[in-house]
């Protein structure tokens, strides 16, 4: 059989989703013949899948352009996107061992569907094309619904996988109601097409319908307010390693889909959807904030931290420039180091049946497993955003970019959002450091996958802090790649 | 010359700190050694500032630069003498404080020393940053030390505290942020000389609401650090909580970075904004000096007096800042120093008596100098130097500051001298009740005196007070040419100001008219 170079070139850049789904469907293969005791084989099966994924990403790397007749783009962008989307894979595989066993739940199926869900992502990343974007989406989506309710005994956890599942179809046929719409103005899907018929003629009022109902559709996806209401439930009722990945990973996949529609296929009339981005952005900053004030549930509360956090990204994609672009990704890069990590902690915290999650559980943590409270101190001031951090970078490129295209007001805005944020994070170190020990809390050994897992999310995070230039350039040749006019 | 001297002086305390994390958590007498030790160090190392510091030169010294993050953020450093006597401040004192607390910390002994270490590191950073994201990123870095001081080590109330403490700062420093972002975007560079140079030679202009928002935007977070009447509140609570060592550090050199912030940041990249808001700032200054003083006179609780004192105090270097003269401005860096030995070694006084008698409150106390002659001498040296006697440091400060104040503004000087009096009053009437008199509780008859590491702390503290009475014109003479450089740069703009600006061609980013878009509501940026 021969295979031709534009074939070869396809499968090249089509690389790291081909190797996460054949690790996953070995898996899948593999789970029968795989003893109940030995289902740990399989997640470091999945890993090295990752792992794979992750070196495969280097393929795209050097061979980069439009795939499959225009549907895949591989560029920069995609590259960017890629890495952090499987490296949060890796991550969440690599903390989830020790979970699985603590609950019980040590099954290959798990690890899989970790593996499609990212594929799916890598899709939504590259999508050149809006059809095969909604694949993504729905290829992410339909895995992480089977995974938000992987704790099958725990009510919450079947409440959070309904509740995400119901909504979350509801919020895909949003997306692909407004991918008809784009359709029938400029009779096609493609995201470059679509850019170079609006050059022409600039979107009429049937075309805007449809932005605001891809909008919605991704806006649901990425938490942003008004469309926020389901997340602190399925963040909460999901097994926390799974709520380490769905906080992270999607988002990030999701956010890029959104550029891409809405700076290149709409990146004429940036103008239409500014005011709606400036609104939603200090809605959900503030929704955020102030609903994570007042919880005493921590891993709800990071829930609520997460929703901030998008409105702080919104800020940067108010900008609608090249340079807003690098401060996205750059923030995306950081927020998914910090907030899986973040939820690891409590993932190793929480312990057997979820059961430790309240802020007094923490009481004295700091005197009774130090190093794992200056590591979760280190991610809860890199939300705050604490110079010397991802974070601080993050919101400092984001604010830079508002700043540059003069929107003034919401930067002040999201400055003052992140000081009511310092509250509710110093609250944790303070019930950490300066509270008494609480007398019933008995310690558990940290496992070595989890301590590795915790060591590259804090490494990353002081890594981005300190010498970002490099990651910083990453993302300026990404944006640069997309082709913003 | 040797290069790198601010980057040693600047990260060598965190050396100690995996020193320090290598021992045994119960060793403490090897951690107290070890962290004293580097503090010490750090202390010769810095003198070696003084040592080749050129007293004629106006500009910076000890200078390094290097990129950092892109071509935009850089690592630069250098000192003038306005910081010079600074950072040997800092220097100072951390080994003063890690003495002080010898024996007053008895849990988390290695988490404490660290957190000494990494402050003493934030602290020097920030005064010798000459990039604004780099001065930005230690002046937030100072701030978590500081909090774990308070809300571990810290006394009954130190979770608020603690708290009160980090939210007031970063909720000034975030709008610093915004408004450092801003310059950026204005001038191109985050490099504070170079962004005062342009702004100095009329490259980039701002308009003068925006100078004056910006201004606001800075000067609030030094504000809040310094802190200026009305934004006070969180000191007393913060400096009456935390520990001796932290009580020290925070009023000792936390303070400073808030006056020093206004006078590095605030005066040459705003001055004409820095004049129109003078009237407005100095009033505010003169109402700390009078409130702060009253409110101390009232205190029952000794440590809560001796912070009011601050808020008094600090009015006097804000005041001489905003006088805009030479010599109130000498006064007023020279006052920051005062301000951190005097007030420092009154917290020290504090402390050791808290260490024997575990409160603070007056009423517990009564003619001490009977059971603790020595103690209470020194004591009331301190209390001296604090309100200003002659031939001590106090004394050089608040005169200088009076006199630059009274050539400005006869009003302002003659109320802020009021405040000089108001000192005497409540410092010598606090002494009176503690150590004059008759012992009234029994108990105290039987402390003990200084003993040997007290004694060295306390006479350390009193001969560098006497020194800087006397020798003054030695630190003054080192502080003049930045003074008069930093006055020029003020003057200057302020004429150029006058005349049409200048056309904006040094970048493109200059040709935005910055301060029409700033009162507009935020709008999308139409594109090419």
């Amino acid at each position: 059989m021969q295979i031709s170079a534009e074939q070869l070139a396809n499968l090249h850049r089509l690389a790291p989703e081909i190797i996460l789904c054949a690790a996953g469907i070995l898996v899948m293969v593999l789970d029968p013949f795989v003893g109940p005791a030995r289902q740990r084989a399989l997640g470091y099966l999945s890993l090295a899948g990752a792992l794979g994924a992750l070196c495969a990403v280097r393929l795209v790397a050097i061979d980069q352009g439009l795939a499959y007749s225009g549907l895949i783009r591989a560029d920069e962008f995609s590259i960017f996107i890629h890495v952090v989307v499987i490296g949060a894979a890796a991550i969440a595989i690599l903390g989830s061992f020790s979970y699985l066993d603590q609950e019980g739940l040590q099954r290959g199926e798990y690890y899989a569907l970790i593996l499609f869900a990212t594929a799916g992502m890598g899709i939504l990343a590259g999508a050149n094309e809006l059809v095969t974007a909604f694949i993504g989406l729905e290829m992410s989506s339909i895995s992480t619904y089977i995974l938000a309710g992987f704790r099958r005994r725990a009510l919450a956890s079947n409440e959070a996988s309904l509740k995400y599942f119901l909504l979350g179809s509801f919020a895909t046929a949003f997306f692909l109601y407004g991918i008809a719409m784009a359709y029938g103005t400029t009779g096609t899907t493609r995201i470059d097409s679509i850019q170079a018929a609006f050059q022409i003629t600039p979107p009429g009022g049937l075309a805007i319908l449809g932005l605001g109902m891809m909008f919605v559709g991704l806006g649901f996806k990425v938490v942003v307010a008004p469309f926020q209401i389901y997340a602190p439930d399925v963040y909460q009722g999901s097994p926390t390693p799974v709520t380490a990945l769905l906080a992270s990973a999607p988002k990030v996949a999701t956010f890029v889909v959104m550029i891409r529609i809405f700076y290149v296929a709409f990146g004429t009339s940036s103008d239409l959807w500014f005011w709606a981005v400036w609104v939603s952005a200090v809605l959900t900053m503030c929704i955020g904030n102030f609903a994570a004030l007042v919880q005493t549930n921590v891993k709800r509360m990071l829930a609520y931290s997460s929703i901030a956090h998008a409105g702080y990204i919104l800020v940067a994609f108010a900008a609608a420039t090249d340079l807003g672009v690098a401060a996205i990704l750059f923030y995306l890069a950081a927020y998914a180091l910090m907030k899986i990590g973040a939820f690891l902690v409590l993932a190793h915290l929480g312990q057997q049946g979820e059961k430790r999650l309240e802020i007094q559980d923490y009481a004295g943590l700091g005197s009774k497993q130090p190093v794992l409270a200056v590591c979760f101190s280190l991610f809860l001031l890199s939300l705050l955003g604490l110079p010397a951090t991802g974070g601080f970078l993050g919101k400092f490129f984001a604010f830079q970019a508002a700043l540059d295209s003069r929107i003034v007001w919401l930067v002040v805005i999201a400055a003052i959002n992140s000081v009511i944020g310092a509250y509710y994070y110093l609250r944790v170190i303070v019930a950490m450091y300066f509270w008494e020990p609480s007398k019933d809390y008995v310690p558990t050994r940290v496992a070595p996958s989890l301590a590795t897992a915790l060591a590259v999310c804090a490494i990353g995070t002081l890594y981005l802090g300190i010498l970002p230039g490099r990651v910083l350039s990453f993302a300026r040749a990404a944006a640069d790649s997309l082709v913003v006019h | 010359m040797q290069p790198h001297l601010l980057t040693v002086i600047t990260f060598l305390p965190m050396l100690g700190v995996p020193a320090l994390l290598l021992l045994r958590s119960e060793d403490h007498t090897w951690i107290r050694r070890i962290a004293l030790a580097v503090s010490l160090a750090e202390f010769v190392i810095s003198l070696f500032l003084i040592r080749g510091f050129v007293t004629a030169n106006p500009g910076y010294q000890f200078e390094e630069i290097h990129d950092w993050i892109g071509s935009a953020i850089r690592y630069h450093m250098g000192v003038d003498g306005i910081s010079l006597f600074l950072v040997i401040l800092t220097t100072f004192l951390v080994p003063v404080s890690i003495l002080a607390s010898w024996q007053g910390i008895h849990e988390k002994v290695k988490g404490f020393f660290i957190a000494l270490l990494v402050i003493e590191t934030a602290m020097i950073g920030v005064f010798v940053s000459l990039d604004l994201f780099l001065f930005f990123v230690f002046w937030e870095l100072t701030l978590i030390p500081m909090y774990f001081l308070i809300g571990i080590w810290g006394h009954d109330r130190r979770i608020y505290a603690a708290v009160k403490f980090i939210l007031y700062t970063m909720f000034g420093s975030i709008l610093m942020l915004v408004a450092i972002l801003w310059l950026y975007n204005v001038t191109g560079s985050f490099d504070f000389v170079e962004i005062q140079a342009k702004l100095h030679a009329g490259l980039v202009s701002l308009a003068p609401n925006t100078e004056l928002l910006l201004f606001c935007a800075f000067f609030l977070a030094f504000a809040i650090k310094v802190p200026l009447f009305p934004l006070h509140t969180w000191l007393p609570d913060a400096h009456t909580e935390a520990p001796t060592a932290g009580s020290v550090i925070l009023a000792g050199v936390m303070l400073k970075l808030g006056t020093y912030g206004i006078l590095r940041f605030c005066l040459p990249l705003f001055p004409d904004a820095a004049h129109r808001a003078a009237p407005v700032i100095a009033v505010l200054a003169i109402i700390g000096i009078v409130y702060g003083a009253l409110v101390a006179t009232v205190q029952t609780d000794l440590k809560r007096l001796v912070a009011y004192t601050s808020v008094s105090h600090l009015g006097f270097v804000v005041l001489g800042i905003f006088a805009f003269s030479t010599i109130s401005i000498q006064g007023a860096i020279y006052q920051m120093l005062n301000h951190g030995v005097s007030t420092g070694a009154l917290f020290l006084g504090v402390g050791m008596l808290y260490d024997r008698r575990h409160t603070f409150e007056i009423r517990q106390f009564g003619g001490l100098a009977t059971p603790m002659p020595v103690l209470m001498a020194f004591f009331l040296f301190m209390c001296l130097s604090s309100l200003a006697l002659p031939l001590l440091n106090g004394f050089v400060g608040e005169f200088l500051i009076l006199i630059g104040v009274f050539e400005r503004h006869h009003v302002w000087a003659s109320w802020a001298a009021s405040g000089a009096v108001l000192s005497a009053i409540y410092l010598l009437w606090a002494y009176q009740r503690v150590a004059l008199g008759e012992v009234t509780v029994e108990k105290n008859r039987t402390l003990p005196d200084a003993s040997t590491r007290e004694r060295v702390i306390l006479v350390t503290m009193a001969l560098v007070i006497l020194f800087m009475g006397i020798a003054s014109p030695l630190f003054t003479r080192r502080m003049e040419p930045a003074t008069n450089v930093l006055l020029q740069q003020m003057s200057g703009r302020a004429q150029s100001a006058t005349q049409p600006a200048a056309p904006a061609t040094g970048t493109e980013r200059a040709a935005v008219p910055a301060g029409a878009v700033m009162f507009k509501t935020a709008g999308p940026r139409v594109r090419p």
